[in-house]
Parts: C-alpha cells; sequence; structure tokens
C-alpha cells in the first residue's frame, strides 16, 4: 500500500478530568497517525476514552478536564501546528474546527439549535469558513444536501430539525459537517441511536462520501462490526489507554491483546446459528478513579502474569506489518 | 462510589445444552389451542390515542399493535424484532397487561394446565397470576430502586405476598436467588449503586425469577449494556432457561441476539407481524422483504475467512408513522419489490407451510411465495 502524506498524528496524548473525587486519567498515553484520506476506527467499551480523545483533537474538552500532556499535530501544506498548544477559544482552532475537521455526533439534536433552520445553521457555517455571498451559501448547502441523500433538498433546506425524522436529521448532520469539505471528519457513535436499516444508509453514506472527497475519517464506536465495514485501521482501547492497533483484516483475522480477543469473542456473530458459544470476558470495567495498577486489564484477563502483569504497565510493542500491542506477552522482536 | 467486584460467571466451563424442546407444528394463534403452549396472544390490538389542543380532542389513533397473534409454547424461546417504534414493548407490556390492550386476548397456560385470559382478569386476580410471569427491562440504572437494598429488591415479591414472614428464610432465598445469577450472596445488604450496569441486570433477572415464574418477558435487557458484559448476562439468561425451565418472550432490535437466543422470531414492522416462524429457517431463507432488507443490512465483522459479503441492499427512506400508516402493504413504500397491488390491497399473514408438513412459517406478503430472498451467508444446515 502506498501511503498517502501524514494528516494528524497524535502522540502520547493524556487528558484528565479534575474533581471531588480525585483525578480520572480519561484519555492516558495514546498515540496514533492517520494519512491523508485514511480511515481509522477507535474502539473500546463505554467510558474508555474514545470521546475524550476526540474533544481532545477538536480541543472542545469540558471545562472541569485538561489535556495534561502530549501533542497533537495537524499537517496541512506541509507544515504542521500543534492544536494542544492553541488558545482553546481563539481564532485559530475556530477556523480548524469545522474546517479542516468536522465532527458528526451520536445524537445530531446536540448538533442541531432547534430555532433555526437548518438550512440557516449550514449556511452559517459555510460562511463562517468561506469566503462566499448568502445566495452562494445556500445554493452549496442545497448541494450539499443533496449529496447526502436527503429528498427534495430545495425544501428540505428550510425544515427545522425537530421535523426530519430521525434518518434525515443524521444526513442534515453529516451535510453541515461536509459543507466546508474537511480533511478529516469525526464521527463519534454517528449510528448508535439509529435503526439497523437507517444505519446501513449512513455507513453507505459515509464510504461513498469519504472515497469521492478523498476525506480521512476516524470512526468511533463500541461496535467492531461498523468498524470493520468502514476503516482501513483499528485502535483499541481500554481505560485511557491504547491496548492495541492494526490494520483492520490484521486486527480481526489475529488479534494479539487479550482484551480485544474477548471482545471479539463476545458478541454473538449472525450466521453462526443457535448453538454457538460465546466466551465472555469475566467481570467488568472498574470504576476509573480505581484504575488497576500495571496492566489495567489484568484482574479480568486470562492470561495475567502474576507479579508481572499487576505490577508493570506493558510496553507499546511494535510487531510486523504495523501492529502495536501493550501487553507482556509479547517481546519486541 | 465503590464498585462491587465481580463474580465469574463460569460461564466458559457450562456445556449448554439447547433450551426446552424444539416446539411442533401446530396453528398459529387463533383456533387450535396447544396443551404445552404457555401464551396464546389472538388478533392483540393497541391504539394510543393521538389528543391535539387545548380541548385533547381525539384526532386520530397511533396504532401501535395491529392484530398481532403468536403463541409461545413451554420452554422455547420467542423473539419479537423489529425497528424502533415498532410495537415490540407495547406487545411485551400488553401480554404482562402492564397497560390495557385495545383488543385481543392473551391466554395463559400455568403450569397446571389451568387456562386464564389475561385481557378479562380483575385487578386482584391479574395480581395472583403475574406471580407466574417475570419481566426484565432495558436499563438496570432505572429498573432498581437506589434507595433499597438488594436484599429488599429481591425479597419484595416474596414481602408484598406474604410468601416469607421470617427474616432468616428471607435472606435464605435471597442468596439463593443471587447464587443462580451468578452473584455473591454477601452482596445482599449493599445498595445497586456500588454494582455495575451488568451486575444490576443480574439482580434485575434475580428479581425477576423470584417467584419461580414460568414465563419471562425480557425487553432489550442487555441493549444498555457494555460489548463485553452482553455476552454474560445472554449466556446467563441461557443457561437459567435450561436449569428452571423458563420460556421466554425475548424483545431486541439485535438480530445477532435473535439468532443466538431464540428458537422462533416474530420480526415486526409497523405494529404488525410480518414474518414469523423458526429462526434458522428464517435467518437462512427470509421469505418477507423487510426480513431480508434487515439481515442484510446488520454490519459484519470481516474476518477474511469467508470472502466479501455480497451486495448489501439499502432500504429507503424511513420506517412510516404508526398514526399514518401506508394503504396497502405497510411496508410497499421502502420495498424493492413493490408491485401495484402492494399500493391498495393489504397482505395478509399466511403459513407458507401449509399442508405440506413443515414448520409453520407465517408471511404477509403478497408475493412471499414468488420471490427469491437472501438470508444470512453460513447460516448452518
Ligand atoms: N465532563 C466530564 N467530567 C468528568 N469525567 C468525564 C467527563 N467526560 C468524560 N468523563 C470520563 O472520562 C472517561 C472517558 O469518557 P468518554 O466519554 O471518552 O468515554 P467513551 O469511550 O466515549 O464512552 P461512551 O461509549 O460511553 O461514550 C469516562 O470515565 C468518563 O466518565
Ligand atoms: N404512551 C404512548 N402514547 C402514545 N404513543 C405511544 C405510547 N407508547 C408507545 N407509543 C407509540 O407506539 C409505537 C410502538 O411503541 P413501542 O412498543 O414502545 O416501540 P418499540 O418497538 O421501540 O418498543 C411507537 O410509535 C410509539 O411512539
Ligand atoms: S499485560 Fe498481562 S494482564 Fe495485561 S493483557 Fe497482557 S497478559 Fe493480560
Ligand atoms: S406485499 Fe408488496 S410491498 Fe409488501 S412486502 Fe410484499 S412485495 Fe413488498
Ligand atoms: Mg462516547
Ligand atoms: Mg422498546
Amino acid at each position: 500500500m502506498t501511503q498517502s502524506p501524514l494528516l494528524l498524528s497524535v502522540d502520547n496524548l493524556a487528558t484528565h478530568f479534575f474533581s471531588q473525587e480525585g483525578i480520572l486519567e480519561a484519555v492516558d498515553g495514546v498515540s496514533f497517525d492517520i494519512h491523508a484520506g485514511e480511515a481509522l476506527g477507535i474502539a473500546g467499551e463505554s467510558g474508555c476514552g474514545k470521546s475524550v480523545t476526540a474533544q481532545s483533537i477538536l480541543r472542545i474538552v469540558p471545562k472541569n478536564g485538561k489535556i495534561v500532556m502530549g501533542e497533537i499535530s495537524l499537517f496541512q501544506n506541509g507544515e504542521s501546528v500543534d492544536l494542544v498548544q492553541l488558545e482553546d477559544r481563539g481564532q485559530e482552532i475556530r477556523q480548524i474546527r469545522g474546517g479542516e475537521i468536522a465532527m458528526v455526533f451520536q445524537e445530531p439534536m446536540a448538533a442541531f439549535s432547534m430555532v433555526y433552520t437548518i438550512g440557516n445553521q449550514i449556511t452559517e457555517v459555510i460562511r463562517l469558513h468561506q469566503d462566499c455571498s448568502q445566495s452562494e451559501a445556500r445554493d452549496r448547502a442545497i448541494e450539499m444536501l443533496r449529496r447526502v441523500g436527503m429528498p427534495q433538498p430545495e425544501q428540505t433546506i428550510d425544515a427545522y430539525p425537530f421535523a426530519l425524522s430521525g434518518g434525515m436529521r443524521q444526513r442534515a448532520m453529516i451535510a453541515m459537517a461536509l459543507s466546508c469539505h474537511p480533511a478529516l471528519l469525526i464521527a463519534d457513535e454517528p449510528t448508535t441511536a439509529v435503526d439497523v436499516t437507517i444505519q446501513a444508509q449512513v455507513l453507505e453514506l459515509m464510504k461513498d462520501l469519504q472515497r469521492d472527497m478523498g476525506m480521512a475519517l476516524i470512526v468511533i464506536t463500541h461496535d467492531l462490526a461498523v468498524i470493520s465495514e468502514l476503516c482501513d485501521r483499528v485502535m483499541i482501547m481500554y481505560l485511557g489507554k491504547d491496548v492495541e492497533s492494526a490494520p483492520a483484516d490484521v486486527i480481526f483475522r489475529d488479534p494479539k491483546h487479550p482484551y480485544t480477543i474477548g471482545l471479539l469473542r463476545s458478541v454473538p456473530e449472525l450466521g453462526e446459528g443457535h448453538s454457538q458459544e460465546l466466551d465472555p470476558i469475566s467481570g467488568s470495567v472498574p470504576s476509573p478513579y480505581r484504575r488497576p495498577a500495571g496492566c489495567p486489564f489484568h484482574p479480568r484477563c486470562p492470561d495475567f502474569i502474576p507479579d508481572v502483569c499487576d505490577v508493570h504497565l506493558p510496553p507499546q510493542i511494535e510487531l510486523a506489518g504495523g501492529h502495536s500491542v501493550r501487553c507482556h506477552l509479547y517481546v519486541q522482536d | 462510589m465503590a464498585q462491587a467486584d465481580a463474580v465469574p460467571t463460569g460461564t466458559n466451563t457450562t456445556t449448554q445444552s439447547p433450551p426446552g424442546q424444539l416446539p411442533q407444528q401446530r396453528e398459529e394463534g387463533r383456533g387450535l389451542p396447544s396443551a404445552d403452549n404457555v401464551l396464546e396472544v389472538t388478533d392483540l390490538r393497541k391504539y394510543f390515542p393521538i389528543l391535539r389542543g387545548f380541548f385533547r380532542r381525539h384526532v386520530g389513533e397511533v396504532k401501535a399493535v395491529d392484530e398481532v397473534s403468536f403463541h409461545v409454547a413451554r420452554g422455547e424461546t420467542l423473539a419479537l424484532v423489529g425497528e424502533s417504534g415498532c410495537g415490540k414493548t407495547t406487545t411485551g407490556r400488553c401480554v404482562m397487561r402492564a397497560i390495557e390492550p385495545s383488543g385481543g386476548s392473551v391466554l395463559f397456560r400455568k403450569r397446571d394446565g389451568e387456562e386464564i385470559d389475561i385481557t378479562t382478569l380483575t385487578r386482584p386476580e391479574l395480581r395472583s397470576v403475574q406471580q407466574h410471569m417475570g419481566m426484565i427491562f432495558q436499563d438496570p440504572f432505572s429498573s432498581l430502586n437506589p434507595r433499597l437494598t438488594v436484599l429488599e429488591i429481591i425479597g419484595e415479591p416474596f414481602v408484598t405476598r406474604k410468601l416469607i414472614s421470617g427474616r432468616r428464610e428471607l435472606e435464605e432465598r435471597v442468596a439463593q436467588l443471587l447464587r443462580s445469577v451468578r452473584l455473591d450472596p454477601t452482596y445482599m445488604r449493599r445498595y445497586p449503586h456500588a454494582f455495575s450496569g451488568g451486575q444490576r441486570q443480574r439482580i434485575a433477572i434475580a428479581r425477576a425469577l423470584a417467584l419461580d415464574p414460568d414465563f419471562v418477558v425480557a425487553d432489550e435487557p442487555v441493549s444498555a449494556l457494555d460489548v463485553s458484559v452482553q455476552a454474560q448476562i445472554l449466556s446467563l439468561l441461557k443457561e437459567l432457561q435450561s436449569e428452571l425451565h423458563l420460556t421466554y418472550l425475548f424483545i431486541t432490535h439485535n438480530l445477532s441476539v435473535v439468532e443466538y437466543l431464540s428458537d422462533r422470531v416474530s420480526v415486526m414492522y409497523v405494529g404488525q407481524i410480518v414474518e414469523l416462524g423458526r429462526t434458522d429457517s428464517i435467518f437462512r431463507q427470509p421469505r418477507h422483504p423487510y426480513t431480508e432488507a434487515l439481515l442484510s443490512a446488520v454490519p459484519v465483522v470481516e474476518t477474511g475467512k469467508a470472502g466479501r459479503r455480497r451486495e448489501r441492499i439499502i432500504l429507503e427512506g424511513d420506517v412510516a408513522d404508526p398514526s399514518n400508516v401506508p394503504a396497502g402493504c405497510t411496508f410497499h413504500p421502502r420495498c424493492p419489490y413493490v408491485q401495484d397491488i402492494c399500493r391498495d390491497e393489504e397482505p395478509q399473514l399466511v403459513d407458507l407451510a401449509g399442508a405440506n408438513g413443515s414448520h409453520p412459517h407465517y408471511v404477509r406478503c403478497h408475493f412471499a411465495e414468488e420471490l427469491d430472498l437472501q438470508g444470512v451467508r453460513n447460516s448452518p444446515q
């Protein structure tokens, strides 16, 4: 595979929240790269830090949280800028947000205000990032709505968000996110709140748009099958750590980390019939305030090595073929 | 907020026997009652009024459930599957008479053979029948009272029905129930907040099983849980079924879960059953275009071993609005096989197996016999 140029490089990112209960290490030392046009899936169970990773990239971490470590380099036209160093309400990040990097959320209602039409909101985004007149912006908005498969875009553009069905709202939100042709789209659980037939529509749409517009994609989800359908690479997170990362076809065929293996064995697979055996991971994700010492997965791990896994944090091991894993079962060649 | 430690479920070591017996051939719902049916639902309807304006004028009706008929045989699992708003929960609630159906009958057959039409019972009669039915809900966070201990939550049915009076006896029974859902009995003095989602769902299951029901309605019992915990609860439900000879009405939108857990499946679309029959045969060869599209829409993990999947069927548009149901076949605006007749004439639920002796397979489509539809790949048999 010929590699396209590097677009975003996240290096040793840590984002923590501070409260009376203590410090919550929501993201704790995560690294990954995205090349132009590439699709990365970030998977893991609820609370593992997927959304906070996205919030950190866009610099929209809630007030009680803070990026405490790491770099997030965005490369444009041969130059790079460290997003962590930008003023969080400054002009520069506001141009990047919705411009170079756009985001869609699980709940489309959160992306739209209820008191303006979707057309007003999309044209406002376009005019914030592009130099054009009101009517040019409206034409572009209609074009984008058509592009995402919205029925009768000339009429729908004047609809209020609450008047649209779930699937149409999802499309409107994607149209808004894509209206300025971002180089990177971050989709946080884009189909978790929609039905399976609508999910199929949205996944197909994202695949087409990504191919046609050559944009890079970060898909955040707890559903490995969604990632398998959309992504080139996968990063698995557990309790704020990136525990395994590999090309999609490799990780599903040959997962290395005991957590990834467990996750894959936990989901009943369509087509496997009534008699398939699930092999659930024991226990549950611990409270983030009581993160286990050593490998955070050790209390649930079937391959746990006493006096090693519960003491030492496993280092990142690079295996062949762009596959890396944080686990004491593996050694660097 | 300390979380209690989980106890291993032990599911890895337990061998699973298929729950219950496969249902024998029988007529659906109406007409022929069969002695091994726990439940026979006939022409069940639930219409919710749409009220508008200051005077709450009655301007229309949401047909949440419309002419739904099915049976559940003793020891089997019948899954109700369909997209959001299709009437699954409403069906489940009508069956328990947690809400009043607008019409139809729900026949419940107790273990001793006594038959009871749930829809005609008085409140006190209903309460005594509800002993034999358990209910598990989606959200283990809101379904448990945060001010009560686990002992009080699970013990509540015994206390309010005055079935157990002694403290020791109650604790003994609750401990036994906790063990049956693979929780440590010493947890009984704790409050729900000290437990994880999966542990709370185990507590909710223990409560649903407290009075030793024959029949359990489970409404999306794993949808709110983490992926790794879903598998634990699904395995537990399967094990409990064979240990306690339970009969399940299992409501879900997840087709992989349907396949994993159910003997038969009823596919719903806008308040109606569009296909009903054995899960393995429907998944292998669906006969209704909506079922075909649902199965095709499920994303799957590509391991590369079976080659890339065939083209996906992408349905256009959204699920129909149950307060404004399309004429003819309710699925016609989205159906890739639609013909003129579908726009005007409503198809009936017809048994395709008919007289040829195979298992009943009901389909509501004018072209059920002609269409050659695709099921899921490598379905066994
Ligand atoms: N505003 C906040 N204040 C305090 N803690 C937070 C805040 N936002 C997130 N967290 C905590 O950070 C951790 C990671 O949260 P995040 O939302 O990234 O998880 P996630 O992987 O996206 O989970 P989900 O699948 O539930 O959305 C969790 O423990 C969460 O409770
Ligand atoms: N109390 C109610 N009043 C009005 N409409 C309702 C009520 N409860 C459910 N409905 C409607 O009935 C239909 C079926 O609902 P439900 O059975 O809850 O669907 P689901 O399959 O998601 O469980 C939906 O259109 C829903 O909006
Ligand atoms: S480091 Fe040890 S405990 Fe952690 S995943 Fe690897 S084997 Fe398991
Ligand atoms: S009756 Fe017609 S519209 Fe309805 S499912 Fe069958 S072919 Fe499609
Ligand atoms: Mg999230
Ligand atoms: Mg429901």
